[in-house]
């Protein structure tokens, strides 16, 4: 059944990546757990978290390829769906710490102790039981993406005006999450975890296991975006995305499509934030800002917008890039970014991915230069031809 | 249960924008496996009629049926063209970045939800429908190629080819010569006819040649409600009609 979906839409490229992440899941912890450190090909720790970062990074940036680069729902505010993924793993690596805080009470985590809350709040129960604050990580921003998306959609709202609404709703989280009484730690956030399904968060072992989970997890969203874009459903989504009210006319209720893609692509965005969190070992309402999500946009852009393949690229390059500069050129950051994403949009429309895919179509047409057939007809030529064929008849 | 004898039916429907009466007190109908041309000068309220029936504008007032049962002014766009009523527009509006095939598909009689789409799978009924209308609108050697290669009469093709896809009883089309060599308007004027013999079919059109070809009743409008109604010849030597439309 999965073979018969994906059959259409596994093109090279995305078989290669698929190949690549699966053996990433297994080569990096392998290189970094069983060989020395002295061994030439033994990839220290700092290296495998940084990579299990990038790798949350790309299922983002996948998550946002689908709804921008398949449906034309620039979202600039995704970031809060991987920031409210991120808070329900946070909760659940609160709950672990147990008596081990500075305050050492054995339910309230350390910021609700300093805040003289004398129990927990009503939404942090269940978060010490694994499998529930991972199905808040997903139904959390899947819920909030269904209400807002089946107001916004409904009402038509499209374009820009989406857009912008999109900034305001993680602007608000932000604001919302920075309040102490809020419960979910305020301007600090939830930080100093100590295990993770009782493994300790620290240690080289668990580290290594994020990775492939992370890189797991990023194949698994590639497996399911593939299977959705090479769908019917993926047809209608590219209908609507350049002939909105064609497609209506063609008796498709868009925003019930729009709303599905928008809600999937919210859950992944949050199943990212929940890999994200144990990482880096810190949420806090930063996660929300609104530069975060215009960020992701930049990684799309940079690999190139509906192809699937590309975010992944773009999300590793743009943030490997992002490591190195932010150590050496701290200060130019910002605008290497900015120029970045300007130069993308004015010389390379289609990212890096089209890049390539148009350079290979070239050099196809230069090893035959004379193929007979119907590529090389312009459409005047063949409506030359038309008539003649008409009289034929 | 009785079919109403009139498939589309509007009365005294009237449409203002700003003050401006699109539509004033227009009525209208069209009898099943009928096909009509709607002629009239520009601003005549040819293209608003259409938006209002399919859904697309609102009447101020007025009364619009379907089918002798369906009140088409409570309904939206995909519910429309649901009922059957199908709609090719003036400029050629096709899915660019997708094949001719996958045109056809996506056009094609079939549920329309999402959950339905996502685990749609084809068939050979649907394959053997889609060759058929690959054969119909003569675009068999083009059904791999991307619709934005098309030429501008081949993608006024396709969009009719879509339009018999999704088997309504009642096709809206408008201006389906516009930018056609003379050869392709003779045989588009003969698909509409084809069309016709089991369809309902109404026409938009400028281009007198082929409402000639057409041969059927025709109506005209002007400043938003019918000036005449008959055949070409009848209309044509109407004085109200060569003053407002063909005698300029």
């Amino acid at each position: 059944m999965t073979f018969r979906f994906l059959s259409g839409g596994l093109t090279g490229g995305r078989i290669v990546m698929l190949a690549l992440l699966v053996a990433a899941a297994i080569l990096v912890p392998v290189l970094n757990l069983a060989l020395p450190e002295s061994h030439p090909l033994h990839v220290p720790t700092y290296a495998v978290t940084l990579m299990g970062k990038y790798l949350t990074y790309a299922l983002l940036a996948l998550a946002l390829d689908l709804v921008w680069g398949y449906c034309g729902i620039l979202s600039l505010g995704h970031a809060a769906f991987f920031a409210l993924g991120g808070y329900a793993m946070g909760m659940y690596l609160m709950r672990q710490i147990g008596t081990r805080g500075v305050y050492g009470d054995p339910v309230l985590p350390d910021f609700m102790v300093f805040l003289n809350w004398q129990e927990l709040p009503w939404y942090w129960y269940g978060f010490d039981v694994f499998p529930f604050a991972m199905l808040i990580a997903l139904a959390a921003p899947g819920l909030l993406a269904f209400v807002f998306g089946w107001f916004a959609f409904r009402s038509r709202v499209t374009g820009v005006y989406l857009s912008i609404i999109t900034q305001a709703m993680t602007y608000a989280l932000l604001l919302a999450f920075f309040r102490n009484d809020m419960g979910f730690g305020g301007n600090n956030g939830l930080t100093d975890f100590k295990d993770i399904l009782g493994f300790d968060i620290q240690s080289d072992a668990t580290r290594a296991g994020l990775f492939a989970a992370s890189a797991l997890a990023l194949a698994g969203g590639l497996v399911i975006a593939v299977a959705i874009t090479a769908s019917k459903l993926g047809k209608v989504l590219i209908a609507v995305r350049d002939a909105e009210s064609r497609t209506r006319f063609l008796g498709y209720r868009v925003e019930h499509y729009k709303l599905f893609v928008w809600t999937v692509s919210a859950m992944m965005a949050g199943l990212a934030g929940a890999l994200y969190v144990p990482q880096v070992g810190i949420i806090n309402p930063g996660e929300f800002a609104p530069a975060n999500s215009i960020e992701a946009v930049i990684w799309v852009a940079v690999g190139g917008r509906g192809t699937l393949v590309g975010p992944i690229i773009g999300a590793v390059l743009v943030n490997f890039a992002k490591s190195w500069f932010t150590a050496a050129l701290p200060e130019f950051w910002l605008f290497a970014l900015g120029g970045l994403f300007v130069f993308v949009t004015l010389f390379l429309p289609t990212g890096i991915v089209g890049l390539a895919k148009s350079a290979a179509q070239r050099l196809r047409r230069l090893r035959e230069p004379q193929t007979p057939g119907r590529e090389t007809k312009t459409p005047s030529e063949m409506a030359a031809a038309r008539p003649s064929e008409q009289a034929a008849e | 249960m009785a079919k109403a004898e009139n498939l589309l039916y509007l009365d005294g429907v009237s449409v203002s924008f700003d003050g401006f009466k699109a539509l004033n007190n227009l009525s209208f109908l069209v009898g099943r496996n009928e096909m009509r041309a709607i002629i009239g000068p520009n601003g005549a309220g040819k293209t608003t009629m259409m938006d209002v029936i399919t859904g697309k504008t609102r009447p101020d007032e007025g009364t619009l049926r379907f089918d002798g049962r369906i009140d088409l002014t409570a309904h939206d766009e995909a519910e429309i063209a649901g009922f059957g009523i199908g709609r090719k527009f003036q400029k050629p509006t096709v899915f660019e970045n997708q094949s001719v095939r996958d045109n056809l598909k996506l056009a094609l009689k079939a549920p329309r939800g999402p959950f339905a789409t996502l685990f749609h799978r084809d068939d050979e009924a649907q394959r053997t429908r889609i060759d058929e209308l690959l054969a119909t609108i003569r675009l068999r050697d083009r059904e791999t190629d991307l619709a934005g290669d098309l030429s501008h009469g081949q993608k006024q093709w396709l969009e009719i080819g879509m339009l018999l896809a999704q088997d309504p009883e009642l096709l809206l089309i408008d201006e389906p010569a516009a930018g056609m060599t003379d050869a392709e308007t003779a045989a588009t004027a003969d698909l509409l006819r084809e069309i016709a013999r089991t369809h309902s079919v109404v026409v938009v059109e400028h281009d007198m040649t082929f409402v000639r070809a057409l041969g059927v009743k025709v109506t005209v409008l002007h400043e938003g409600s019918v000036l005449a109604e008959g055949s070409l010849d009848h209309v044509s030597s109407d004085q109200k009609v060569i003053d407002v439309y063909l005698g300029r």
